[in-house]
């Protein structure tokens, strides 16, 4: 099906334009005349459980084949449970939607990893940790998060049901060219300031709406220096802006990130696939549809007060008084959030108490997020009547937690263990608050219910939960007794100790 | 999707107006799995009703609705056209439709037909009377035929033409299928394929379990 060549057609189209602009034009299929949308070629389709049903039946009913399996990989992570997953799935609608996913798997050749498979987990880390997410890719998901993957400068983004059937079916998708917009973020972070508070702060400034229509390209110093798996945070978080997708420029981090990996290219392909991908980003010239610009050095460990991930603060702050709001629509909007928070208006957002911590999810459940808490926890206990949950975004995090001993002192701290899976970011699986908890988690929506009926939801850095489960009330590292040996720039995703063997997960 | 030319069937009468579609189908019958099998969700209050219209024999069988204005207004759930499709429609005619129903409908492969209110309150009155008897929609001459009467239906050009040609948007993308084989062909091959599958040693995952 390839051309033999290591580097083809595709990328030879590329010409003076925005990282999103180059990596589009290289997959036109088609170009839409008058006003018809153009045809997109689709180079990697994840699938998860919950939007796949009846894709999948639509194509059994018009007796179409998938046509790429080999560019499609199935997981399951909504619906898992992330304890006894040796056991059958006890609810039995969430035991339906995975039995139904590992069928049509079966009957239409698609790879899946399923629940106890060493390569499962949340769909948004299954594909970079297998090397199977890779800049100047079109990813698709039937999942808003897949914005994710556009950390390597790929063009990911999430999709209905309708349009799985379609990718499924054709390997394409007739779309209309999205807007460009660059987030520009100079300097450096301050130490205990995460990639989580860049795209925290992003979001309160741009709202939940300004990204609408748009590819946000972030870029500038700090993004520069950010790890690959801290990219991934900030592209997660894109459509929590209403953005369409997130993009960073691929650089060595990402080819770092990348090689060796089980699916990275090996040898003339590599060293083609390396020559292209330094060729994407943004021209100089390159005209963007919108700005933002943010000073690094301005930023601190932001947390969220409301029940939009566009309502957070810094965690110096207080919470809002609705009636100093002037805009009467935002006004209203704080008043029915905090009423629903259960929050009284002027609370410095520090003493604010939380029964619960979770740490996880597509947005923070990598290995780094992991090494970074257990620096903060190892040593000490948890705040007495914090339940305290640490959940592997895949079961390879989980190992690598393990062979790095993480697991022991997240055990010693208080903390559950859990196997991989969306778990608390969601309630769609057995991880649910109880009406009126409170959370401080490190995932990605504040939404009323969203981690179960009625309970309260603070989005925070993976830092900010750990310190939170140290205090019990909203923290930071800085609010904890750090003995003065303490390097604050250490929480940076490096291992604890020197590793034996690389980390590919 | 299958081609739509002219369609037969027994007319029914459905003496509403502002069906929504929690009407057409409930929010709990959105938890399946499945693309087919919502005949039963189908107008499910109603259903429960021994006079509601599809309870009687004569129009049991039915596959042209014909309704009062305002049809499936509310939320944009597709499965209101798989419950009318599942349940054997395969044309709804009305004097207006809300938008994203009408759009809906066209992906699907169910016919939407735009009738003046008069004509339809003669339909009506052809079906009460005559239970069982059968309309003809003519795509091609945008016309409905029932008993002694042929009024005309508006639908729009382009849908009319997808319809027509059986043609959903994957099977329009498919006219392009060489296109797609071309791009296919061109395509460098550092890029991945998930198959053959390759990861890293298959491990025995140990299961988390409660903590006591």
């Amino acid at each position: 099906m390839n051309d033999s060549r290591p580097g083809a057609a595709d990328e030879e189209l590329a010409m003076a334009g925005t990282l999103a602009e180059k990596v589009w034009d290289a997959h036109l299929v088609r170009q839409g005349t008058d006003g018809a949308p153009d045809l997109l070629y689709i180079d990697l389709h994840l699938v998860h459980e919950v939007t796949s049903p009846q894709a999948f039946e639509g194509l059994r009913l018009a007796g179409r084949p998938v046509r790429r399996p080999d560019l499609t990989i199935a997981t399951e992570d909504h619906n898992t449970p992330t304890l006894d997953i040796d056991l059958p799935i006890a609810d039995p609608t969430s035991r339906t939607q995975i039995d139904t996913l590992r069928n049509n798997a079966a009957e239409f050749g698609v790879r899946i990893h399923s629940l106890g498979d060493a390569d499962q987990g949340i769909v948004h880390q299954v594909g970079p940790q297998l090397g199977l997410t890779m800049p100047g890719l079109t990813v698709v998901c039937g999942d808003s998060h897949t914005s994710t993957h556009g950390a390597f400068g790929a063009l990911a983004f999430g999709i209905g049901t309708s349009e799985v059937e379609h990718v499924l079916a054709t390997q394409t998708l007739p779309l209309a060219p999205f807007k460009t917009m660059a987030i520009t973020v100079n300097g450096d972070l301050p130490p205990g300031t995460t990639s989580k508070d860049i795209i925290l702060a992003i979001i309160a400034k741009i709202g939940t709406g300004g990204g609408q229509g748009y590819v946000l390209e972030y870029r500038g110093e700090a993004i520069r220096q950010l790890s690959m798996e801290a990219r991934m945070t900030i592209c997660n978080m894109s459509i929590e802006a209403g953005a369409r997708a997130g993009m960073i420029a691929p650089d060595e981090t990402t080819f770092e990130y990348l090689e060796g990996r089980p699916h990275a290219p090996e040898g003339e392909d590599w060293d083609a696939a390396v020559e292209y991908w330094s060729t994407l980003r943004s021209d100089d010239d390159a005209e963007f549809d919108a700005e933002v610009v943010l000073e690094a050095a301005d930023l601190e460990p932001f947390v969220t007060w409301g029940t939009n991930p566009g309502q957070g603060l810094p965690l110096s702050a207080s919470v809002p008084v609705p009636a100093e709001i002037a805009e009467e629509g935002e006004r209203v909007a704080a008043e029915r959030s905090l009423e629903y928070m259960g929050l009284e208006p002027g609370t410095p957002l520090r003493d604010i108490a939380v029964d619960t911590v979770f740490i996880g999810s597509c947005t923070n459940g990598r290995i780094e997020d992991l090494r970074s808490v257990a620096k903060v926890l190892q040593g000490r206990t948890k705040a007495d009547d914090v339940r305290v949950l640490v959940v592997p975004a895949s079961a390879r995090v989980r190992l690598q937690a393990e062979a790095e001993g993480l697991d022991v002192v997240f055990k010693d701290f208080g903390a559950e263990w859990r196997n991989a899976g969306c778990s608390m970011c969601l309630g769609m699986n057995p991880d649910q608050l109880q009406p009126g908890e409170r959370a401080a988690s490190t995932s990605n929506r504040n939404f009323e219910g969203r981690q179960g009926k009625g309970g309260r939801t603070h989005l925070v850095s993976p830092l900010v939960a750990a310190a939170t489960a140290v205090r019990g009330t909203l923290s930071s590292v800085a609010d904890l007794d750090l003995g003065e040996d303490v390097d604050l720039t250490t929480f940076d995703g490096s291992p604890l100790a020197p590793l034996n063997a690389p980390s590919f997960v | 999707m299958e081609k739509i030319v002219t369609h037969t069937g027994v007319g029914v009468p459905l003496r509403r107006s502002n069906v929504d579609t929690d009407q057409i189908i409930p929010a709990v019958y959105l938890k399946r799995v499945t693309r087919t099998g919502f005949e039963d969700a189908l107008f499910a209050a109603w259903r429960g009703d021994e006079s509601f219209v599809l309870n009687q024999d004569a129009y049991r069988n039915g596959s042209v609705l014909v309704a009062g204005p305002d049809f499936g207004t509310g939320s944009s759930r597709e499965h209101a056209v798989w419950a009318l499709k599942d349940y054997g429609f395969r044309v709804v005619l009305a004097s207006r439709f809300a938008d994203i129903f009408r759009g809906n409908s066209g992906k699907q492969g169910l016919v939407a037909g735009m009738v003046d209110q008069d004509d339809i309150e003669l339909l009506w009155k052809i079906l009460e009377t005559k239970p069982g008897t059968e309309v003809t929609v003519d795509l091609e001459q945008r016309t409905v035929h029932a008993d002694d009467v042929t009024v005309p239906f508006q639908i729009d050009d382009y849908t009319r033409w997808r319809l027509m040609e059986g043609l959903d948007d994957i099977g329009l993308t498919l006219q392009h299928e060489e296109d797609i084989s071309a791009y296919e062909a061109s395509r460098s091959s550092w890029r991945p394929t998930t198959l053959p599958a390759k990861h890293l040693p298959k491990v025995e995952i140990e299961p988390a379990r409660p903590v006591a």
